[in-house]
């Protein structure tokens, strides 16, 4: 087993964990404490996929700015002592129906001939590394859906504004 | 490349069923929305497994948009849940029936 293996146990572990801890306790802020664990292990999973600048943009947009918003609107809303149901009646229901998800994924992704087929590793030095490549095909191939995602953010936050403002 | 796809694979699979399994079972409208959010993560892994397995780094960009909308539905819904919690005074999905027909 390699280290980079070994690595990837461990935060696959540390995110599936936390991911589940996420769903499973009471207390708001936990999740949300648990959410920004989980986010940081799948960074450090995409820096192992050599997807290093995918992996920045986690840790700014997910950890930094989403999990700020989620902390925030837990403040503002104040539930206090009202920590709420954990599971409900059909909860089992729901875990069958996950399972039965699940295993029909993982059947399709093991017989879908992903196991024997990954080649060997190219040199992304060579091409400049990741983050240039990327770059260059965000702003060179892809520059018109960029522009329309910095439209959708500006739509998605001006959606917000008018959602939570006071008065209607 | 060290990591075989197939396991990220099996990685972003156990993260979108615990995603799935948030959003049917608890009724927190913050917690379905973080759920909502394991499992946009759970897609963006297949993308950066499916680019390290075809060499393509043309993929991981589209994963930059996908954290893109990520951060604009988790806004909209954040925001609103302040609404509902203005309006309704509850955050518990359960406890908002008035569409109930």
């Amino acid at each position: 087993m390699t280290p980079a293996a070994v690595v990837f146990y461990v935060l696959a572990s540390i995110a599936v964990l936390s991911a589940l801890m996420v769903i499973w306790s009471r207390n708001v802020i936990h999740s949300a404490i648990y959410l920004v664990l989980t986010f940081l292990c799948v960074a450090g999973v995409y820096v192992l996929l050599q997807a290093e600048f995918v992996a920045a943009v986690q840790v700014l947009v997910y950890a930094g700015g989403i999990l700020v918003l989620f902390l925030f609107v837990i403040m503002l809303v104040n539930l206090g002592a009202r920590v709420g149901p954990r599971v409900r009646v059909h909860a089992t229901v729901s875990a069958l129906v996950g399972l039965a998800a699940t295993s029909l994924l993982v059947y399709v992704a093991a017989t879908g001939g992903l196991v024997t087929s990954f080649n060997v590793p190219v040199d992304l030095s060579a091409q400049g590394g990741n983050l240039q490549q990327v770059g260059w095909s965000l702003y060179r191939d892809y520059l018109l859906p960029f522009e329309i995602a910095s439209v959708f953010l500006l739509v998605a936050m001006i959606g917000a504004i008018v959602l939570a403002r006071q008065k209607y | 490349m060290p990591i075989p796809p197939l396991y990220a694979l099996i990685f972003s699979l156990l993260l979108f069923a615990i995603g799935v399994l948030g959003v049917l079972t608890r009724r927190n409208a913050i917690i379905i929305l973080m759920s909502i959010e394991l499992m946009m993560n759970a897609a963006n892994i297949n993308f950066i497994a499916f680019a390290a397995r075809t060499h393509d780094l043309i993929v991981q960009v589209f994963a930059v948009f996908t954290i893109a909308v990520a951060a604009g539905e988790v806004a909209v819904g954040l925001a609103v849940v302040l609404a509902l919690f203005r309006n309704r005074d509850t955050v518990f999905v359960d406890e908002v029936h008035i569409m109930r027909g």
